[in-house]
């Protein structure tokens, strides 16, 4: 009795380390990311920092605004969500709801593909083919853009956003669309204005989560969106937060450099909002 | 009293499971008709036969006929939505939206293009009127009908039923999950109910067939083995296994 005690208390033990160890880690990037990125802002200014349109890091006269890159990433995050969430959604609701099963297996197989392709793949096919096709298309110098961006995002963010969107749909208690079906209502009738409503939050989380994925993401981004640190527009060259932290930080130094950590540290901020955000759903989805 | 469905040579099939074997039965119009029978023999599948709720399970295979008002209901001419409209169904959960009280009701009515927003509060309070329930919701109508007890969840679920109007109401063990008192409010809302409406019901409950049924099947391992007036039913079965069924010796 006692020995299975104190095997019961050392796994314990165990898991707890385990469990503080991964908490460690984030209070220490979080620590981190603050102490080395208040001193930039203090230098450039809050204000100058954030809302200072013009970032000439290595010029003479260096410039350090970071509002191109904070537009850049909010409106490629927005334009990857307004594509890739109706797009996401009703195959979300087609997969787990009208498809038969044996094309479900096929295209939920051809989701988690989608899932697993490194984002550098993503970057390497958009650089060599959705660049040029939007050149060619809308016939502009550069097809390297932040609409060429959007369209990587889009489809980079999908996998996240069906897969939970179904889960959420799946959950749904066969009787609400029983009840439904008995009222005359025809089974889309019954998917839409039942089961839909019913997974609400859990269809919301997912669009939360495609937001962080296409706010977090650099390397796709930074392979076909030219990474110039222009005003964001959606037919020109630009930079996102990401991108611009990871293209300049090995030959940075000074003040520079300490701006970087401080963009890092703006770019956490986006992150620990939507994951607040997504919390927020998650739990509502509970109840 | 004329008859409004009819069951002939019906036989249904879950996969190779043989559910239903050669039922024949004539439901009569405003009256409510009981199934009764062990566990398994086949009662909610028969039911949902009626207003062709197992057309959602993809193994089922009927064979046979269905006719309502004269109409075989499995006649490819049929819109099955328009049926399911008819021959409302009530189930043995109660299975209320996770929306508000109003909403539920309003649903039926709605999805059949009802949009005025004076006849959908007209359609809702009668409906709950109809299905005794209305005084105790009237003040929060706009509360989810998740919050409230079961008894008023499954008569909430009569009036979503009723508010499209149906001719049929079918009602699968709709007592089973609650207590006396939600029970017996819900035998006397379905006696009320059969002026208007024509009952089917399933029942596991003997007394409950007796208290409020006019006609009773009997049903075993997919076969309906009798099928009569109730009192009859009960005080002079003609089966020997319906008499070892209703006096308790098996099932
Ligand atoms: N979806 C299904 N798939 C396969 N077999 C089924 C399905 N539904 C019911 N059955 C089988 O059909 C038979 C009749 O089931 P049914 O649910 O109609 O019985 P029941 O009389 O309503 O029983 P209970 O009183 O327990 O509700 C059972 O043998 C059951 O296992
Ligand atoms: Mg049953």
């Amino acid at each position: 009795m006692k020995k299975n005690k104190m095997i019961e208390r050392t796994i314990h033990g165990i898991f707890l380390i385990l469990g503080l160890l991964t908490v460690g880690c984030v209070l220490l990037i979080t620590v981190y990311l603050v102490i080395s990125g208040i001193p930039a802002i203090t230098e450039i200014r809050l204000f100058d920092f954030l809302f200072g349109t013009k970032w000439a890091s290595t010029a003479a006269q260096p410039s350090y605004g970071i509002l191109p890159f904070i537009l850049t990433s909010v409106y490629g995050t927005a334009g990857a969500i307004l594509i890739g969430v109706p797009i996401g959604f009703f195959a979300a609701v087609y997969l787990s709801k009208l498809a038969n099963p044996k094309v479900k297996t096929i295209m939920e197989e051809a989701v988690s593909l989608l899932a697993g392709i490194p984002s550098v793949v993503y970057g390497l096919v958009g650089m060599l083919v959705l660049v040029p096709a939007v050149r060619e298309i809308f016939d502009i110098p550069d097809g390297a853009s932040l609409f060429s961006a959007i369209i990587v995002l889009a489809i980079m963010i999908l996998p996240s956003i069906i897969k939970v969107s179904m889960t959420a749909l799946e959950a749904v208690p066969k009787e609400y669309e029983d009840a439904s079906l008995a009222l005359g209502a025809t089974p889309v009738e019954t998917y839409f204005k039942v089961s839909v409503p019913a997974a609400k939050s859990g269809i919301a989380a997912a669009v939360v989560l495609g937001v962080g994925r296409a706010i977090g993401e650099a390397m796709a981004v930074m392979m076909v969106s030219g990474n110039v640190p222009n005003m964001p527009s959606l037919f020109q060259s630009v930079r996102f937060l990401t991108t611009a932290v990871a293209s300049e930080m090995s030959y940075s130094s000074g003040l520079q450099q300490q701006a970087l950590f401080s963009i890092a540290l703006v770019l956490f901020l986006f992150i620990m909002l939507i994951n607040a955000t997504l919390n927020f759903f998650l739990k509502k989805e509970k109840d | 009293m004329s008859d409004i469905m009819t069951a002939k040579n019906l036989n249904l099939w879950y996969g190779e499971t043989h559910a239903l074997k050669n039922v024949n039965i004539t439901i009569p119009e405003k009256s409510i008709t009981a199934f009764i029978g062990p566990s398994g023999c086949g009662k909610s599948t028969f039911l949902k036969t009626l207003n062709r709720m197992n057309d959602l399970i993809p193994s089922v295979k009927i064979t046979g006929e269905v006719c309502y008002n004269g109409q075989n209901i499995y006649d490819n001419s049929v819109d099955v939505n328009e049926l399911r409209r008819e021959i409302g169904m009530v189930f043995q959960k109660p299975n209320p939206f996770p929306m508000s009280i109003y909403d539920n009701i309003a649903y039926g009515p709605r999805t059949h293009g009802i949009k005025s927003k004076v006849k959908l509060d007209e359609i809702v309070e009668q409906s709950l009127r109809d299905a005794a329930i209305w005084d105790e919701v009237k003040d929060r109508l706009k509360k989810n009908a998740l919050g409230m007890s079961g008894g008023q969840q499954q008569r909430l679920c009569i009036a979503r039923a009723l508010a499209v109007k149906p001719k049929i109401l079918l009602m699968d063990e709709p007592t089973s999950a609650l207590d006396p008192i939600s029970t017996s409010r819900i035998e006397e809302l379905a006696i009320e109910l059969k002026k208007c409406y024509t009952i089917v019901i399933v029942t596991h409950n003997m007394q409950q067939a007796v208290r409020i049924s006019d006609n009773t099947a009997f049903f075993l391992l997919g076969e309906l083995i009798e099928y009569g007036e109730t009192e009859k039913l009960f005080s002079q079965p003609t089966d020997k296994r319906t008499e070892d069924y209703i006096t308790g010796r098996f099932g």
